[in-house]
């Protein structure tokens, strides 16, 4: 394989691990304070890219205010739901935030499936990038498509931006403080309940940030993250389950070492992460970043 | 903790319930093809042994599987891949079988040392990765079309290209499967079991290897995963990529959780009223996954013992 060839699936790679990290970020961050395993981040995802697709279609809004507004229309519909359901399920085994949000995300696929039918007598739609992104970009050694390198990017800047809320400002503390010791941190006069709706808020909307972004290259389409979401799983047990830096380092990681997997040896594709997944398992059960607590 | 003795009357009651639920289990089962289609019947057996399988594991052993298609997925094939080429019915069904018993020794051994949702995710991982084999693997699993079109030979005089004797035939497989779930539960081992589900630290402080039990549970679980899908198999004549979907492995949650987790009756009873739901939601053109997705937050939320635990919660409290 030329060098050429690699560089270009180094950078295909980068695009799919900028998926893999926005989501597994929001997976992390929702389980490390909240401790929900959200199986239906996948399906926000899709609701991320399909609100996108539907607002252009009932508004006319073009990609830039539908990559504001899709987010805070998934995260408002994920803390109605934290409010109303997820709630009521704290205090017993994590198990059943799994399961209940699997039968969510049965439920919204199949009726994002409808209503695209219904309104739009479509099974997936496609969506073009924004004009400023169209075209290539020569970078000397490779050409690239200029929304990818944008993908990349954003990603990045928004993985850092969360690190950094997170570990190093002051809302971070009341947040880590909150999901620490509850009571103490309800004792100085915080309200806990509301910031963890806000965090649950927080973490979907990066699914449906990934969804946005994710729209113009892949068609809209209402299973589209049914697949993503377990490679996504996977991510997360390489990373360590809850570990921030964790999941973006080894979202990144592992789109590019699928891709260059899959220009050497091309049915690896889908299995790698799997394999990778089952390595680290036998070597550290709690994942490369996890803290082995953080296998409770 | 001292442990008191359960009183005789008691014990004669529970012992009482038992063969109630096991002879109202079995004379629907006996009747169920005279009631149903012969093939939905046939379907109600295999996914009910796959949920009581399923129940082992999660409702006796406290490990929520969510990647239990893997097993029933990989007999599913076996016994396919067997049968067409020219095997007898009992060397299929016991292959199938037998690759999901030994498909589940790598995989338990990696994923038991994992507890709760951790252990969730990884056996989901691996589902997938047995998933997308069968996908690549096409000169074997037929890849996207799967493998149809086998014969299923007569054995034993029995002419399998009637549905009612595929029927009663898997009955009496279903009837072996169901009997070794109920008597790995009763045994001391289940006791062991329950007690490292309930307290892991305190079984391993007086002397249980809470490892070793998980993953000789995860063996007797995969296995009786394979009989069910090894089952499914035969009375389909068809098999596909469905039955190794990570849907699949959701599915058979639903109804163990339906019909009552930690009950080895519930399962069965929970498959029924799910295959029952979505055939008649088929037949009525209604969006199934809607329903069912429906269901299942219902029931996760509001009716988390099932249609036995409650029954049986009644009962007990009267």
């Amino acid at each position: 394989m030329n060098t050429q060839l690699l560089l270009i699936q180094v950078f295909n790679g980068l695009v799919n691990g900028a998926f893999y990290a926005l989501l597994s970020l929001g997976l992390a961050v929702i389980f490390g304070m909240l401790r929900i395993v959200n199986f239906m981040h996948g399906a926000l995802y899709m609701l991320g890219a399909f609100a996108a697709f539907a607002l252009g279609q009932a508004f006319g809004l073009g990609f830039w205010p539908s990559l504001i507004l899709a987010p805070i229309i998934v995260a408002l519909l994920g803390m109605v739901l934290e409010r109303t359901l997820l709630s009521r399920l704290y205090g017993l085994d994590p198990s059943y935030n799994l399961l209940l949000t699997f039968g969510l995300t049965l439920l919204t696929q199949d009726l994002v499936k409808q209503f695209m039918l219904s309104h739009y007598a479509v099974s997936s739609a496609p969506y073009t990038p924004p004009a400023a992104l169209a075209g290539v970009v020569n970078l000397g050694f490779v050409v690239f498509p200029k929304y990818r390198l944008f993908v990349i990017g954003l990603s990045l800047v928004i993985c850092l931006l969360t690190w950094f809320v997170i570990e190093k400002t002051r809302v971070g503390a009341i947040i880590r403080a909150s999901t620490e010791n509850p009571g103490v941190t309800r004792a100085f006069g915080i309200d806990v309940g509301k910031w963890v709706t806000g965090v649950f808020g927080v973490g979907v909307g990066l699914a449906g940030l990934a969804g946005v972004l994710a729209a113009p290259i892949y068609s809209v389409e209402p299973y589209m993250g049914a697949e993503l979401i377990i490679t996504t799983f996977a991510v997360v047990v390489i990373g360590g389950l809850g570990s921030i830096l964790g999941s973006v380092v080894t979202g990144f990681a592992v789109g590019v070492l699928a891709a260059v997997g899959a220009a050497l040896y091309p049915p690896i594709a889908n299995t790698l992460v799997f394999i990778l997944m089952a390595l680290v398992l036998l070597v550290r059960p709690s994942g490369l970043f996890g803290l082995p607590e953080g296998a409770k | 903790m001292t442990v008191l003795p359960r009183t005789a009357a008691r014990t004669d009651r529970q012992r009482m319930s038992r063969a109630a639920w096991l002879i109202g289990l079995g004379v629907v089962l006996l009747i169920l093809p005279r009631l149903i289609y012969p093939v939905l019947a046939l379907d109600i057996l295999a996914w009910g042994l796959f949920a009581v399988a399923f129940d082992l594991l999660f409702g006796f052993s406290g490990l929520l599987s969510f990647g239990h298609a893997a097993f029933w997925g990989t007999s599913a094939y076996v016994t396919a891949f067997l049968l067409s080429h020219g095997q007898s019915v009992p060397v299929a069904l016991l292959g199938g079988t037998a690759s999901a018993l030994l498909l589940a020794v790598p995989i338990g051994f990696l994923s038991v040392r994992s507890i709760g949702i951790y252990f969730s995710m990884i056996t989901l991982a691996f589902a997938q990765m047995i998933s997308f084999v069968a996908l690549q693997w096409t000169d074997v699993t037929g890849g996207e079309n799967g493998l149809q079109g086998f014969a299923r030979p007569s054995f034993l005089g029995l002419d399998f290209s009637d549905s009612i004797t595929r029927y009663y035939f898997c009955l009496v497989l279903f009837a072996l499967g169901f009997s070794v779930a109920y008597r790995t539960v009763r045994s001391p081992f289940g006791q062991a079991l329950q007690a490292v589900r309930d307290n892991e630290q305190r079984a391993q402080s007086i002397g249980f290897d809470p490892g070793r039990f998980k993953f000789t549970a995860f063996l007797i679980s995969a296995a009786l995963a394979g009989l069910a899908g090894s089952m499914f198999t035969f009375g389909h004549g068809v098999v596909s990529l469905d039955v190794l979907n990570w849907r699949t492995s959701g599915e058979v949650v639903m109804m163990t959780l339906l019909g009552g987790t930690g009950t080895l009756f519930g399962p069965v009873i929970g498959a029924g009223l799910v295959l029952l739901l979505r055939d008649t939601l088929t037949t009525a053109n209604l969006p199934v996954g809607i329903v069912t997705g429906l269901v299942f937050v219902l029931v996760v939320l509001f009716f988390r013992r099932g249609v036995v635990g409650t029954v049986q919660h009644w009962l007990r409290r009267r």
